[in-house]
């Protein structure tokens, strides 16, 4: 068989003869300068190839050949704090091949082959060994151990094991039928890692922003998705989640999205310090990268690059976090795509699979036990950013993430131009894990969590009507008590709800410091109704009072919490009494 | 191996701004094309699709008068370059780079592709040092930082050339000296041009400028052409001159259109209201050249303007914008129709980058607060005006009564400051002024402590 050329390039795709023998998503090597490219389509003796580098300069005629097996990733140790691009290039290793600027054509490995890992062995020789069974460990970061371990899909009897230094290429022992085992392995990211079991969702993934946390929480191997027009603070949102969320480790997925913002990440992170672990937060964190002038196939392919990694630290039992902004593009590289081969488009020219790939995307969260001895418990949580063509969330991509996420963060523009923020439409947002977590958040807390967070929500539900009366008649026409609603509302949502990013204090709030927040703005709102029955309406003074006590407590360090809530509850007192 | 000089007689088709051509051998994407007809007349082309059958060539001049059987084909072997550097500074080029300055061609420091390559985002850095713009609504509200890219919607008969202008008039970039300006006209009318480049000529900017200019009357696919050549320009003078560069282009809306035709040439099917499907890939393959590099002096900075058609945001074209760039700054016909200048409309712009350029040591430490609070009085005031309207002013809250009387003054005052220029401690120093009109009880945002620091400034000032 003649070797197989390239008799078409357009866009993104090339066709190319003879192919008859490559199978779906199989790699490719395309052109003289070797570009990287999937199969995805197989016709006759014609493939069409996705490639995921620039195309521009490829030439009829150049020669394309096979790879034999699909997109992998290379997992092992040395992933966290990389930076990656979308087909698993190490971004700093491109940066040392062509500089300041990314060129098609070069390979760079995704782990540093170069570096060493001191091995631990666990298991021993002629133990009987199968997929996700824990081989050893190594230190991936100082005081983060990274257990190795045995490939799933292989079993076998392990033939040998040597402690020692290795990098992740060498052969650390060996199965009986000869498969050599090594630090690193590769598995395809299309492919769902296995696990042994799926678990309740009955922890909370804990996100340190009040909105999430008190009202609208997210359980720890659960999906949200974040629909949110451009300006409604989606981005400054995710990072705060990448930042401040309760995670051992966060796959940062920037998919499509802008290049300053990737470098602003870059340039905090390894600055900020996780509080929990006392060391800097990039070290628990891996970027994916593939800004939105960067090859598109590559962007389709970057978030199942990203979701791979995950589940390959959940294998290992530890709680992950998957941030992905944004779907949308990722979509819309499907789209693109989708149009270039000539299929059928339907809603917004979207492909007719747009809905059910997304689902199969968000379906890989989960908290598992996973494969192999001994028993471990990981956690994939999967926050989704979805960025709505003007803000409109009938659109496709919107519509496909709410019939599988279990919760939504909706974003609402005329919040984020009032620059309140978070930017979380109240009304339109839920959980359909908030039932299954009070039990946690009362333990976790304090017994009237769930009561609390209950009342709360049907106050804002009270306010929105009162406003909606309001915005007829006037609020000079409504009566005391309601008067008393939209001021109550109001200290709720601006002062309780409300956080901004670029506090010093009050970035992240702790449980408790929700929880305190939460409560006195609550009692406010009950000493207020006592003091109405008693036919006396609420002092203004008194209430404004209230409100800026609630706000200096949400602004001071976590440390003077005790003091600050200790004044806000005297400020309460004047209001009219306790509870 | 490159296939270099091969030449072709006769295209099989033409339809619109593209020719396709059967056969054609060892072709490549992106390849830079030369159509003759008898050596009078020359078109350029560019290769926008491949094939053995078929390969399809988007020709940048207008095909008026192209015989597809009869032109002579020429493939280049390379791609579109474009002479960049230093020299050029001062001069007027069309869309094929000829002088339109009644100078001779350029021959710059270096031919340069015009179709860049991504930068690597390890490799970036983080934009933060603040550009005095000399407008309150932007430095104060909406800080730009180097290395931002920050689009201004406008509408029909709304002035966001002229805001781009006063910009350029006014700004003063942290390092001074070594700054530099390249306009792209995309698809605007002779008389924008004119009067913009007279307001450069005026104020001086125009020699350390480079203009590209693209009118409504040129070839519409050279529209195509000129932003990247723009941004070449940009990128060497730059990175490798170290220069901090404002790009201004204008408009945007043009470029799409002129896109939507190839597309629409190609049978191709459209995306949302006929624009192609990869419209955001294109778009930010252009807007995402704005940075700055780790390693590097200069800095590309980028300000688009584009017309909302019927002055719509959700429009495509703002939409997809405002997903790729770092914020946008929204002119308001309401506010441009009682006389409101600039009429920017500050409730839906953003600068995505302010935080990064504000604060101590770079603009003044309350900066964030101060401009918070504003931001929440003027949008309680506004949303007061809209309830005065159906209710009627004594209907309204004591609160809101006061937010009302604050949002009229602030846009008059404070976002209509007229051409003039204001530093930004001017700028600082009004707003203060506008939110101490109001009781301390309502400004929620603000702290005691900067309250009390502010009180203690406005005693040593007195």
């Amino acid at each position: 068989m003649s070797p197989a050329r390239i008799v078409r390039v357009s866009g993104a795709l090339v066709e190319a003869v003879p192919l008859e023998g490559a199978s779906l998503f199989e790699l490719a090597r395309v052109g003289e300068r070797r570009l990287l490219a999937e199969v995805i389509r197989v016709a006759g003796e014609r493939a069409t190839l996705q490639v995921y580098e620039d195309t521009a300069g490829l030439r009829l005629g150049e020669p394309v050949d096979l790879g034999g097996h699909g997109l992998t990733a290379h997992l092992g140790p040395g992933l966290l704090g990389s930076v990656l691009d979308g087909i698993g290039r190490s971004l700093a290793a491109t940066a040392a091949r062509t500089g300041d600027y990314i060129h098609p054509g070069i390979t760079a490995e995704t782990l540093d082959p170069e570096r060493r890992f001191e091995f631990v062995p666990g298991a021993r020789t002629g133990e009987r060994l199968t997929g996700g069974d824990v081989l050893g460990h190594v230190e991936e970061q100082p005081g983060f151990v990274h257990p190795i371990l045995v490939p799933p899909g292989l079993e076998g009897t392990l033939d040998s094991i040597r402690p020692g230094n290795f990098t992740v290429g060498e052969m650390v022992g060996s199965l009986d039928d000869g498969t050599k085992l090594r630090l690193a392995h590769d598995w395809p990211v299309r492919r769902p890692r296995p696990f042994q079991r799926r678990l309740a969702f009955d922890r909370p993934f804990l996100t340190g922003q009040r909105v999430f946390d008190f009202l609208f929480p997210a359980a720890e191997g659960g999906t949200v998705a974040v629909p949110g027009g451009f300006g409604t603070g989606k981005t400054v949102i995710e990072q705060s989640l990448a930042k401040y969320a309760e995670a051992d480790v966060v796959v940062f997925i920037g998919c499509g999205e802008r290049g300053n913002e990737m470098a602003e990440l870059l340039s905090d992170f390894p600055d900020l310090v996780d509080d929990r672990s006392g060391r800097s937060l990039m070290e628990r964190t891996v970027l994916i990268v593939n800004t939105s002038n960067m090859p598109v196939a590559a962007r389709e392919a970057s978030v199942y690059l990203g979701i791979t990694i995950a589940e390959y630290y959940r294998d290992q039992g530890r709680r992950v976090a998957v941030v992905a902004d944004s779907l949308s593009r990722w979509a819309e590289a499907l789209r693109e795509i989708a149009a270039r081969l000539q299929e059928m488009p339907s809603e917004e020219g979207m492909p007719t699979y747009l809905g059910n790939r997304l689902g199969k995307l968000y379906e890989r969260a989960g908290r598992v036990e996973a494969l192999g001895r001994p028993q471990r418990v990981g956690s994939l949580t999967f926050v989704g950013a979805v960025s709505p063509p003007g803000g409109d969330f009938s659109e496709p991509v919107t519509q496909a993430s709410l019939r599988v996420a279990g919760g939504l963060w909706a974003l609402d523009p005329t919040l984020a131009h009032q620059r309140h923020f978070p930017a979380v439409d109240l009304e339109a947002s839920y959980s359909l894990y908030a039932a299954g977590l009070m039990e946690w958040f009362a333990n976790a807390t304090h017994d009237d969590w769930p009561s609390v967070r209950s009342e709360s929500l049907r106050l804002l539900q009270l306010e929105r009507d009162v406003r909606e009366i309001a915005g007829l008649v006037g609020p000079e026409a409504l009566q005391e008590g309601d008067r008393f609603i939209l001021e109550i509302g109001r200290i709720v949502r601006e002062i309780v709800l409300s956080q901004s990013a670029f506090s010093e204090h009050d970035a992240a709030s702790p449980l408790e410091k929700t929880y305190r927040l939460a409560t006195l703005a609550h009692r406010a709102y009950r000493a207020g109704l006592a003091s109405l029955e008693r036919g006396r309406a609420p002092d203004p003074a008194a209430l404004e009072g209230v409100g800026r006590m609630l706000a200096s407590v949400r602004d001071a360090p976590f440390e003077d919490l005790d003091a600050r809530v200790a004044d806000a509850e005297a400020a309460l007192e004047r209001m009219g009494g306790g509870s | 191996m490159t296939a270099v000089g091969r030449t072709y007689r006769g295209a099989s088709a033409a339809t619109g701004p593209l020719i396709f051509l059967e056969r054609a051998h060892r072709i490549a994407l992106g390849e830079w094309v030369l159509i003759e007809l008898e050596k009078e007349t020359t078109w350029r082309g560019q290769v926008i699709d491949a094939g053995e059958e078929i390969t399809v060539i988007q020709v940048f001049e207008e095909p008026y008068g192209l015989p597809p059987a009869q032109v002579k084909i020429s493939l280049t072997g390379r791609v579109a370059t474009a002479p960049v550097g230093r020299e050029l500074l001062g001069r007027a080029l069309d869309g094929a780079a000829r002088p339109i300055d009644d100078l001779p061609a350029p021959v710059g420091e270096a031919m340069v592709p015009v179709w860049g390559a991504p930068m690597n985002p390890a490799r970036r850095s983080r934009p933060a040092e603040f550009i005095e713009t000399g407008l309150s609504a932007i430095d104060g509200m909406n800080t730009l930082v180097c290395g931002q890219k920050l689009p201004i919607f406008s509408g029909a008969g709304l002035p966001g050339l002229e805001i781009a202008a006063q910009i350029v008039e006014h700004a003063r970039a942290p390092r001074g000296e070594r700054f530099a300006v390249v306009f792209a006209a995309m698809g605007i009318t002779a008389r924008e041009t004119d009067s913009f480049l007279r307001r450069f000529d005026e104020s001086g900017a125009l020699e350390r400028s480079v203009v590209y200019v693209n009118e409504a009357r040129d070839p519409t696919i050279e529209r195509l052409l000129v932003p990247r050549m723009a941004l070449a320009q940009a990128e060497f003078l730059a990175f490798k001159q170290g220069f901090d560069v404002l790009v201004i282009m204008a408009d945007v809306t043009h470029y799409c259109e002129a896109l939507r035709e190839i597309g629409a040439a190609r049978e191709e099917i459209p995306g949302r209201r006929g624009y192609p499907g990869y419209m955001y890939t294109d778009l930010a393959g252009i807007f995402e050249r704005a940075g700055i590099l780790r390693e590097l002096e200069g800095s590309v900075t980028l300000l688009p303007v584009l017309t909302m058609p019927d002055d719509d945001i959700t429009h495509p074209i703002p939409d997809l914008t405002g997903y790729i760039t770092e914020g946008q700054i929204v002119l308001s016909r309401e506010l441009a129709r009682r006389a409101v200048n600039p009429p920017i409309d500050l409730l839906p712009s953003l600068s995505r980058l302010m935080n990064a350029g504000i604060g101590r040591d770079r603009t003044v430490p309350e900066h964030r607060i101060w401009a918070d609070e504003l931001y929440a009085v003027y949008a309680r005031g506004r949303e007061a005006r809209l309830m005065a309207s159906i209710v009627g002013e004594s209907g309204l809250g004591k609160g809101d009564r006061v937010a009302l009387t604050f949002a009229d003054r602030f846009e008059e005052d404070f976002v209509g400051q007229g051409s003039e220029r204001r530093s930004l401690h001017q700028t600082i120093e009004l707003g203060w002024r506008l939110l101490e009109t109001l009781p301390r009880s309502e400004l929620i945002r603000i702290d005691d402590e900067t309250w009390t620091r502010r009180d203690a400034q406005r005693g040593e000032a007195r």
